[in-house]
């Protein structure tokens, strides 16, 4: 019988489910299958940023051992370019430049790591010698890496019927308003800043393994995905015209994605183009170095924001000129970060009446820029956060004061904002006062001063921020050029014990889904988590669904189980009813059993499920039997998670280099299902933010070369970099998904950068310095503090 | 090609190579003992930890020649025959300290090696040093720290279980 005892539903810090898996080596990652008969394949890739091809010659490297085949652009000329996903109009309303983004390079290479060929062998590593042995004859061509250098008039050309490298030039908002409000302001602050590009590094490197079925003709595509249907479609409509039915895309356990593997990549056409050619499995495994540059890339805006404020403090306008970095080709989503998952937070959680932005996006000799974690929103949250700390030390106000003053009243939900969203909630009194107390911001100064005495420089930082996510309505998704729905897909199928199975379009890479999902079957059908289990990530056994990122699966996706559950209760009702012989209006259900309203006849859901799947009893003309249903469910509106993270620093002041000493997190993340869960999410969001404020750059010299290609070059954060970080939660409900949930997959990196730089600047106050640029690292703080280049 | 025999979670097995291969190879690809990861090719995230004579060692750094003769443990070996969780696999559990599960198995060899060698006992900011060589991109390390601290204690007998240090 289906008991719940203790209780695993809504609000349980349950262990998780997947854990004992992935703790005794027997998750299965893309890498750990192997089909029989495989091959290996590895992609030759360009050293250069910009070169053209002249020729490629194969013949020595076709004749290596073990070598089955070799391809290159010239083979799959049947088949489609990997495509957009986004389309962004220009001010004029023409669309945006889309230049082909070739599954192998056609005739020049535009940046380090566009592949060019790609060997197929009987081994990994002679599919490598033999790619060593492949000479193409380049001709080397000036390349352009920098954002703003692109626009240049004498710049390269990345893409030669692309004129001044310009992807699209978009703006949002009122210029008029805004020209006004700078026109009446007291005050007007002008900040710069670049907001760095990052390398997302997600552990697991990424792996495609395509597989052939001769006799049936069925393709199959095992891959570190995040949206194993999101790939079907894309790959198989665009890029080798194979029908979804004869196409499975399995995206097993993925090792960490952060956004870096929602999108379609060129190794998962080749692996899956080659199976069908030779007939046989073929596989890809990146090696970390490949995925430095193959992976999309994270970030890279130079902005310039000017912000118009009263005499009192309070923001009249905010003007605000971005120039985003696409890279060489436009990625799956690219598009949309700079422009619908940036400009239209910008006004954060401020009441500014007028804003107005304009976004350039540009092509360079680099890698593309896609979503990384936060995507936009940590764009937005980190130029507004610093621009708030610039205006209140320029003008003079303090730095929490100056928030307070301006944000949106807590009575003013659902708020329209300048740029497009309308939030349906939140609290940032409460978070700031929550966060101001558990980080004692009242007692900083003497520990400032403590500090000091131990020849150390401390300070402290305030980020209080808003974010997007759940994304999101289809239709209006539509209206802003996705050329994709963003619903999701929920089935829930009762077993005749009563046992349940979940069918998820949402995938799980360290979110833990298996648990938070069976959580709310718990909670709402009763059936302890140990008898549910999720399925995601298979393409041949869940209905059509979008996949993870954005935070969406739990508001989106838990949504859908939600009213797929409600389906599930409204039939089992009427075949309760049947069984107690009662009229179904006074049947009652709650947690796993139905009762008659007001006697003690009652009925589990496991004899329900039985009756339904041995129907001898049972209203065969009225209800089918069965007991299963799938919910689709198309979000009202994105959800506003929010809070405030204040961060404290140390800087040492012999070699510049800054210490975390102690993070507060107080997140608005909605309805909580698993509160460990949700603070292991806020803690590897914060991580990441730290790594982006302290320690992490991709850097391209001018002539586009990948400075940090490795992680030896590369700084990610490890344990002694970072600090214990402590996570609260204040609740305000999201109004109009069924579970009040909102996401917390995103906000420790969208809130925490600016929260790291705002102390890191604090902590500099006697040094004359307004702003330092991320990330903040030891040479360029030893700079400061000793007034002298390094 | 060279052979190697060397014993795996207490079998033994003979197997012929490459003098290039490097014993995550061996693992992964000959014997199919696929916990033990590839996180990396420069030696720096330590998703590929093993215990090679009871030293904690990456296996991508280890050429499989260099194993021969040894006894090498890896994270599908550290669990008790009858599936009962080593201490510091309970910790992580308990303390959610892994996410995507990919660091984890070098994670727990590393600190399994750590907690052993440091009977004394290890402070946060030891173990927070001691985790030098492993890379996670999901947790932020927090929750890794507290579930060494913890199984530290079970393995060194001062708790005897990692609920009782959950306490
Ligand atoms: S695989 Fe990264 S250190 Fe071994
Ligand atoms: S749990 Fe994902 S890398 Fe550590």
């Amino acid at each position: 019988m289906n008991v719940v005892t203790p209780f695993e539903g809504i609000g349980a810090s349950v262990r998780r489910k997947e854990d004992v898996r992935f703790l005794s080596g027997r998750g299965q990652y893309t890498d750990d299958i192997n089909r029989p008969g495989q091959a290996h394949a590895w992609i030759l890739r360009s050293q250069h940023a910009h070169a053209r091809i002249q020729g490629i010659d194969t013949a020595a490297a076709a004749a290596m051992p073990g070598v089955v085949a070799i391809y290159t652009s010239a083979d799959l000329a049947a088949i489609g370019g990997l495509p957009c996903g986004w389309q962004i109009h220009n001010k004029d309303g023409s669309p945006m430049a889309e230049p082909k983004h070739p599954v192998l390079a056609e005739g020049k290479v535009r940046h380090v790591g566009d592949p060019i060929a790609v060997v197929i062998a009987e081994t990994r590593a002679q599919a490598r010698d033999a790619a060593e042995a492949i000479i193409v004859d380049f001709e080397v061509l000036p390349a352009v890496s920098q954002t703003t250098a692109a626009l240049a008039a004498d710049a390269p050309r990345v893409h030669d019927d692309v004129a001044g490298n310009l992807c699209y030039d978009w703006h949002i908002g009122d210029k008029g308003a805004v020209d006004a409000a700078f026109a009446a302001a007291a005050h007007r602050v002008v900040f710069e800043t670049t907001n760095q590009r990052l390398v997302p590094n997600a552990m697991e490197p990424r792996c495609a393994v395509g597989d052939y079925d001769t006799t049936t003709g069925e393709h199959t595509l095992f891959t570190t995905s995040q949206n194993p249907h999101v790939i079907r479609l894309l790959m198989g409509a665009f890029v080798l015209q194979i029908p979804e039915a004869k196409l499975r895309v399995v995206a097993p356990d993925v090792g960490g994605g952060f956004g870096s593997k929602i999108y379609h990549y060129a190794e998962e056409a080749i692996v899956t183009w080659a199976a069908a050619k030779l007939g046989r499995a073929v596989k890809w495994t990146a090696d970390r170095t490949e995925a430095f540059m193959s992976d999309a890339h994270g970030r890279d805006h130079v902005t310039r924001a000017e912000l118009a404020l009263d005499k009192e403090g309070t923001f009249l306008g905010l003007r605000v000129l971005t120039h985003a970095n696409m890279g060489a080709y436009l990625s799956t989503f690219a598009p949309c970060v700079p422009t619908y998952l940036y400009a239209t937070l910008l006004a954060g959680v401020y009441s500014t009446p007028a804003i107005y932005a304009e976004v350039k996006a540009v092509f360079t000799h680099t890698v593309p820029v896609d979503a990384y974690r936060g995507a936009g929103r940590p764009e937005a949250t980190y130029l507004l956060e610093r621009l708030v700390d610039v205006a209140a030390k320029q003008c003079g106000f303090d730095r929490v004061k100056l928030r307070r003053r301006n944000f949106i009243a807590t009575d003013a939900f659902p708020y329209q904002t300048p740029v497009a969203l309308q939030y349906d909630s939140g609290d940032y009194f409460s978070t700031l006062d929550q966060a101001l107390k558990t980080a004692d911001w009242a007692g900083f100064e003497a520990r400032r001063a403590e500090a000091r005495m131990r020849g150390k420089l401390r300070g402290i930082g305030i980020s209080t921020y808003l974010e997007a996510c759940g994304i999101a309505p289809s239709a209006v998704v539509g209206s802003l050029g996705a050329r994709a729905g963003l619903y999701e897909v929920g089935v829930i199928r009762v077993h005749p014990t009563g046992s349940v199975t979940v069918l998820t379009g949402a995938h799980s890479h360290g979110q833990g889904h298996e648990t938070t999902f069976a959580q709310l079957v718990a909670d709402k059908l009763g059936v302890p988590i140990a008898n549910v289990d999720i399925v995601h990530g298979d393409t041949a056994k869940v209905p059509f669904g979008m996949g993870t990122y954005g935070s969406r699966s739990l508001a989106v996706g838990g949504s859908a189980m939600d009213k797929a559950m409600d389906k599930i209760i409204a039939k089992a009702k009427r075949i309760a009813a049947h069984l107690m012989e009662a009229s179904v209006e006074d049947v009652e259900f709650e947690r796993g059993t139905f009762r008659v309203a007001g006697t003690d006849k009652t009925k589990t859901l496991t004899d329900v499920s039985l009756a339904a799947y041995v129907p001898h009893n049972y209203p065969i003309d009225e209800i089918e039997p069965g007991l299963e249903e799938t919910a689709f469910y198309d979000p009202k509106n994105f959800t506003y998670p929010g809070g405030c993270h204040i961060a404290e620093v140390e800087i040492e002041m012999e070699t510049g280099r800054v210490s975390m000493v102690n993070f507060t997190a107080v997140d608005d993340v909605g309805r909580v299902i698993n509160p460990m869960i949700v603070e292991g999410q806020v803690q590897g969001g914060v991580a990441q933010g730290i790594g982006q404020a302290l320690l992490e750059a991709c850097v391209y010299d001018q002539d586009g070369q990948l400075m940090s290609g490795s992680m030896m070059d590369y700084t990610m954060p490890r344990a002694d970099d970072l600090a214990p970080v402590s996570v609260a939660t204040h609740t305000t409900l999201c109004t109009h998904n069924p579970l009040g949930v909102k996401g917390c997959g995103e906000v420790g990196a969208i809130g925490s950068p600016p929260a790291v730089i705002n102390a890191v600047v604090d902590a500099l106050r006697d040094y004359g310095v307004e702003h330092i640029e991320m990330p903040a690292t030891a040479p360029k703080i030893w700079s400061i503090i000793h007034g002298k280049s390094v | 090609m060279p052979q190697v025999t060397l014993t795996v979670n207490g079998k033994t097995h003979t197997v012929e190579v490459e003098g290039r291969t490097l014993l995550v190879e061996l693992l992964r690809e000959k014997l199919r003992l696929t916990g033990t990861h590839v996180g990396c090719d420069t030696s720096q995230c330590g998703a590929c930890v093993v215990h090679i004579d009871g030293n904690s060692v990456k296996s991508c750094t280890t050429l499989a020649v260099m194993a021969d003769g040894a006894s090498v443990t890896t994270i599908e070996g550290l669990a008790a025959a009858d599936g009962t969780l080593h201490p510091m696999q309970e910790a992580f559990r308990e303390y959610h300290a892994l996410q995507c599960g990919f660091c984890t198995p070098g994670m727990v060899m590393s600190a399994v090696d750590l907690v052993a060698k440091n009977p004394q006992g290890l402070s946060e900011q030891e173990i927070r040093e001691g985790l030098e060589g492993n890379l996670c991109r999901c947790t932020g390390y927090h929750n890794i720290v507290k579930a060494i601290a913890a199984a530290q204690d079970v393995m060194h007998g001062k708790r005897t279980s990692i609920a009782a240090a959950a306490e």
